[in-house]
């Protein structure tokens, strides 16, 4: 590692003064809290996880010591034993000028912890660099470091500089680069602050929003949708105290930046670096770990690469990206290449065909296999006749005779796939059996696992389950053939649609062509129509609320807004996820006492979320839209009822209507006598409410009796009723 | 050029009482001793822009406006006034004169626009793009006199809902985003669709939507047909149309049909969709392009449109007189820093007419203007102010950061600060004014003290 250490000294000699006081440290999290790489994670931990046959710790320690950072903290938590014991054996536990310490939790459930942990243990003083354990990056720190401390002079708030690198201009490059969720920034060009973090689609699906205050405080804005987060982040200490402060904080990004960005905290500001010309960029699924280990082989990430790591097993590079290691045995008939890692004591057969792929250590490949685009670890056996294509082949798997994995397949460590067994796209193979228990938190399933199931997989790694297994699954009823061993996963719910998204496959591409139109149908309705909706793209809520509260002050005003969006996006969430109407009043009710609002006022922001998700609803006619109507008031009719007590709340449902038919969804106007009454069909209203706001209104002025008008006959229908049974 | 040029000229808007009356409307207001109107008339005319249609509020007020024009510009200008009801919104009065719309491009410009900011440059970048739409944006102007600090209070209320929040892509080239009026005060809602598609957009809110656009004539037609509740174009057809520029479904397949029925314009319009093509195709494709092309050939192609914007740049002087203060401070900025708008500015910044009469001791700072005829006594001080045509002042008067318009009468040893007499008021000796309207023909007694406060005469 010659190379780097020239870098670390070049740093040194820069800025002596202020390494005199403080050894720049970091935070490595060896634990990335999630569950994106299981069933792989349950038996080893994601940063010992092979890229190029290296396992990322790897890359990202020695970028560290190649950036000028003389210690890091290794914070370990799921299978802190394994990642340890790695530490001790290699290198790194006895490089001069360059401490590697391991911190070790074992309740720790996400990033927000073991930030909490490491404050306690007070081994932080002075800024760090925050990076996680599955980072690959060959950027220089020196500029990113200088202007971090350059603004903390200036401004003691300027607490994290985030390290950000330009994505390729390609509508929808995030998802078939790296599959992360899409994100959005809000950065100011000149001072680089950042200023708003949006990575996860909430409600606001086709929109962005962006708060008044920070246009109002920032004549000029950009906001960006092609810049990558590297999750390399320079940190002051006050980051550790902040995590401390507010203990609720669990993930770096959606807690912390988004905490401080959105409730401004103290007037902690975070600051953004871009990089150009040098690579960064996390494994945090396994498209990305397709990505960034063809990154890397394609080199990148130079000086970061095979041959230059791993200095006692030489390498070769060959010609079309070949990295060959020592002692490999290569029949003549074979054909290599492109962009190929070969790892030592590695055995390939006749007429075999591998290109864009890694094979691991000590692995025996029989003869006419193909292999593309794979990344197959050490000691695995492939038969005769195996077909891969965009596989994830784990440690001492086995693959019999003529089985073909098809795209998208994950095998973890040490499965049987039977002979001529075909495991289909996507699967998720493993000895260990799913998890039955799915937690609703990802965040949390990883942490469990490791802390409780830590022994099962090392037994099994053991194989004395193993031959029990074996016994046990053997024969023809086996999940993976004749002789195959291990269990298939069950896509769970929630991913099922998901599943090519993170995959290692390349992804197909009617579903690219799905995600660009799935993108815009969204969109679709909040634009079809500049009728509907105001040029916010909203219903005019704020100006509802005015005409109904006219004489209240601002605050209640806006507290109703405020209400009223709530409950909208209670509404909304209880219909897309079918929540039981008893839950949504529940929590209709915590919303108003919260709010301190009367009943009324639920009735009002409950039917007015329905007839917004009426009027939302993709229509061409206004019959149309009485049919969405009808239907939501038919679905959602004893939600609405369960706050209906008495004649004033069905009256003021009716007012509520009218406003919404005058001002935010003019479209219902002409409907307004039908559904009026439908209502009163569905029982929701009952003809003296009805009766008595058309006698409420009749002083009214003539501007105000337009609705009354349209309603005469239906009206004049419920009168002569009445009369009758008088 | 195959443009047609509708000025918006307004009529009597109710922002600008006491200032704009029956005989005054409010394409009339002077500034600087010149109609409001006369600085867009100009500049359309130094653009060569010559094909005119003025729109103006009530018949009344046509007729006037009409009658100035055709003094003032005879021959130099092909205009046409046509009166529309009051109150019908920019977006109505379009529709109102939409029969009078030939040429291909339309360039909109409201009637109390003071700029030097050419509108040909809007006009040429407009064609460049093959834009539907291209709308011109200036700095936010910095309101109210700085040193006086008077008018503070009446900012507060004023300034916020002035400017608009827009977005922009890096190139700075294409509207992504307006927010108007009370959307302003909102939380912006950006469409997501627009920023995959661009990447990087940037939000600005230090730009104003001068109220100068050029629009491509059968879209602007097509729209307003078709989308009946839009009222204005600033804070409705504009909006909308930034909007849509992704997915403009009905807008670009009337381009084909247009040329279907009208057989013998086929060919010359084909040339000009050529052109307009060639012209297009020579900047680097924008986002639009990108984004209309399928990924794969299976997903449909979209149509886009392209608005654009038309940014002055930040030197260049852009005002719109909306307001009261508007009024007072572009009268003030066009005799002071933006005086290149006036052509004859004498050596000590001022302009004094040539037969204005000034008594023993009476300065008149840099930065005035006093109309020809005007009468001042002795020991007069004026600054930062334009008194207009025949006023007779008296002695020991002070005028500061104030507008006098034709045939004043100020008695002696009054002192008007930072307001605005309109013609043929009195005012009679000792007056003192301060940050006050005083309506047309109105009398003030002797001696008699206002602070911010709007006299007019009662109605009749």
């Amino acid at each position: 590692m010659g190379a780097q250490k020239k870098g670390a000294t070049a740093r040194v000699s820069e800025d002596p003064e202020e390494l005199a006081r403080h050894p720049l440290q970091a935070i490595l999290l060896a634990d990335s809290f999630t569950t994106k790489f299981r069933p792989i994670t349950l038996e080893r931990p994601k940063v010992l996880l092979p890229l190029a046959n290296i396992p990322m710790i790897d890359y990202t320690l020695a970028w560290l010591e190649s950036a000028g950072v003389e210690e890091v903290f290794v914070f370990c938590c799921a299978h802190s034993k394994q990642v340890i014991d790695y530490l001790e054996s290699s290198d790194w536990s006895s490089q001069p000028n360059f401490l590697v310490a391991t911190i070790e939790s074992h309740n720790s459930i996400s990033a927000g912890d073991a930030l909490r942990l490491i404050y306690e243990r007070h081994v932080i003083h002075g800024d760090f660099v925050l990076i996680s354990g599955d980072t690959v990056s060959n950027m220089s720190l020196t500029q990113a470091l200088q202007e971090h401390k350059e603004r903390r002079k200036k401004d003691a708030n300027a607490i994290m500089t985030m390290v950000v690198k330009q994505s390729k201009p390609s509508p929808i490059t995030q998802q078939s680069r790296l599959g992360t969720d899409e994100l959005f920034m809000a950065i100011n060009p000149d001072t680089k602050q950042l200023l708003c973090y949006e990575d996860k689609a909430e409600y606001s699906k086709g929109f962005i929003s962006l708060d008044k205050t920070l246009i109002a405080d920032n004549p000029s804005t950009v906001l960006h949708n092609d810049k990558q987060d590297c999750y390399i982040d320079i940190c002051s200490e006050e980051v550790l105290s902040l995590f401390t402060d507010n203990f609720d904080y669990q993930h770096l990004r959606r807690h912390f930046v988004k905490g401080l960005l959105v409730d401004d905290i103290m007037g902690y500001k975070i600051f953004t670096h871009e990089i150009h010309s040098s690579y960064a960029a996390r494994i945090d699924n396994f498209r990305s770990y397709d990505t960034i280990s063809k990154d890397i082989i394609q080199r990148w990430t130079y000086p970061f690469v095979p041959d230059v790591l791993c200095g006692n097993s030489a390498i070769r590079v060959e010609r079309r990206g070949t990295y060959r290691a020592s002692e490999i045995t290569l029949s003549r008939s074979a054909q290599i290449g492109p962009f190929i890692v070969i790892g030592q004591g590695t055995e390939i057969g006749n007429d075999t065909k591998i290109s864009h792929s890694v094979i691991g250590e000590g692995c025996t490949i029989g003869s006419n296999v193909t292999i593309e685009g794979s990344y197959i670890w050490n000691n695995v056996t492939i038969e005769d006749g195996c077909e891969l294509r965009h596989a994830i082949v784990c440690d001492g798997v086995t693959m019999k005779s003529g089985a073909v994995l098809e795209p998208g397949v994950v095998l973890s460590f040490k499965v049987v796939v039977g002979q001529q067994f075909v495991v289909p796209a996507y699967s998720m193979v493993s000895l260990l059996q799913q998890p039955t228990q799915q937690d609703s938190d990802e965040e949390l399933e990883y942490a469990d696992s490791s802390s409780g199931n830590v022994e099962l997989p090392s037994a099994k790694l053991n194989g004395d389950i193993t031959s029990d297994l074996s016994e046990t699954r053997h024969g023809p009823t086996s999940e993976l053939g004749t002789g195959g061993v291990g269990y298939i996963w069950s896509i769970f719910e929630g991913g099922h649609d998901e599943e090519w998204r993170h995959s290692v496959a390349p992804i197909p591409t009617d579903k690219l062509a799905k995600i660009m139109l799935d993108k815009d149908e969204d969109e679709e309705l909040l634009t079809q129509d500049g009728n509907v909706l105001s040029p916010s793209g909203e219903l005019k809520s704020d100006s509802d609320a005015n005409d109904s509260e006219d004489g209240d002050n601002e605050g209640s005003r806006d507290d109703y807004v405020s209400f009223e969006k709530e409950v909208e996006a209670t509404f909304l969430r209880a219909v897309h996820e079918n929540v039981k109407v008893d839950h949504v009043i529940l929590e209709v009710n915590a919303l108003r006492l919260s709010y301190n609002m009367a009943s009324v006022d639920c009735a009002g922001a409950i039917f007015y979320s329905m007839m917004k998700l009426a009027v939302e609803s993709p229509h061409s006619s206004s019959s149309e839209l009485h049919r969405n109507a009808a239907d939501v008031i038919t679905t959602w009719q004893n939600l609405l009822k369960s706050f209906l007590h008495d004649i004033d709340e069905e009256i003021e449902v009716i007012l509520k209507f009218e406003e919404i038919c005058l001002e935010s969804a003019k479209e219902f106007s002409p409907l307004f006598a039908q559904i009026l009454h439908l209502l009163y069909d569905k029982d929701i209203l009952e003809e003296d409410a009805i009766l008595r706001w058309a006698d409420e209104k009749e002083g009214a002025d003539e501007s105000d009796k337009v609705f009354v008008q349209r309603a005469e006959k239906f009206l004049q229908w419920l009168r002569e009723a009445e009369e009758e049974e008088d | 050029m195959d443009f047609q040029v509708v000025v918006l000229a307004g009529g009597t808007s109710k922002n600008l009482t006491p200032l704009v009356s029956k005989e005054v409307p409010k394409p009339l207001l002077p500034v600087a001793n010149r109609p409001v109107l006369y600085y867009v008339l100009h500049q359309l005319e130094q653009s060569n822009l010559k094909d005119l249609i003025v729109v103006v509020e009530g018949k009344d007020a046509a007729l006037l406006v009409g009658g100035w024009i055709s003094g003032t510009f005879v021959d130099r200008l092909h205009v046409e006034i046509a009166a529309v009801p009051e109150d019908i919104g920019s977006a109505g009065a379009i529709r109102a004169i939409s029969h009078h719309l030939t040429a291909n491009d339309i360039l909109v410009v409201s009637g109390d626009l003071v700029s030097d900011v050419p509108p040909g440059a809007v006009a040429a970048n407009h064609r460049r793009h093959d834009a539907v739409v291209t709308a011109m944006l200036c700095s936010v102007p910095i309101s109210g006199p700085s040193e006086s600090g008077s008018s503070g209070g009446k900012d507060k209320t004023k300034k916020p809902g002035r400017y608009n929040i827009i977005g922009l892509d890096p190139g700075k080239q294409f509207l992504l985003h307006i927010a108007t009026g009370a959307e302003i005060e909102k939380d912006t809602r950006l469409q997501k669709r627009i920023l995959r598609a661009v990447g990087e957009m940037e939000i600005r809110s230090d730009l104003m939507d001068a109220h100068m656009y050029a629009f491509k004539r059968s879209v602007l037609q097509e729209v307003l047909d078709r989308k009946d509740t839009l009222q204005s174009l600033k804070q409705d057809v504009l909006p909308y149309l930034v909007r849509s520029q992704l997915k403009s479904e009905a807008l670009s397949n009337r381009i084909p049909r247009a040329e279907e029925n009208g057989n013998e314009k086929v060919s010359s319009q084909n040339n000009q969709v050529m052109v307009s093509q060639i012209l297009a195709n020579a900047s680097t494709p924008s986002f639009h392009d990108l984004c209309s092309v399928s990924h794969d050939g299976s997903a449909p192609i979209r149509k886009t449109h392209k608005c654009c914007a038309y940014i002055a740049s930040s030197s260049s002087y852009c005002a719109r007189l909306n307001s009261i203060q508007a009024f007072m401070d572009i009268n003030r900025d066009v005799t002071g820093e933006a005086d290149h708008l006036l052509s004859s500015i004498s050596d000590h910044n001022n302009i004094v007419g040539p037969s204005t009469k000034l008594g023993t001791k009476t300065t008149v700072g840099p930065h005035c203007m006093l109309g020809e005829g005007s009468e001042m006594g002795d020991k007069c001080q004026v600054k930062r102010s334009v008194i207009g045509r025949h006023c007779r002042i008296g002695s020991h008067v002070k005028v500061v950061n104030s507008v006098v318009m034709n045939h004043v009468t100020i008695g002696d040893g009054c002192i008007i600060q930072g307001s605005v007499i309109c013609s043929n008021v009195q005012l009679q000796e000792r007056v003192v004014l301060k940050d006050c309207q005083v309506g047309a023909g109105f009398v003030v007694t002797a001696g008699s003290e206002y602070k911010g406060e709007s006299l007019a005469r009662k109605e009749k």
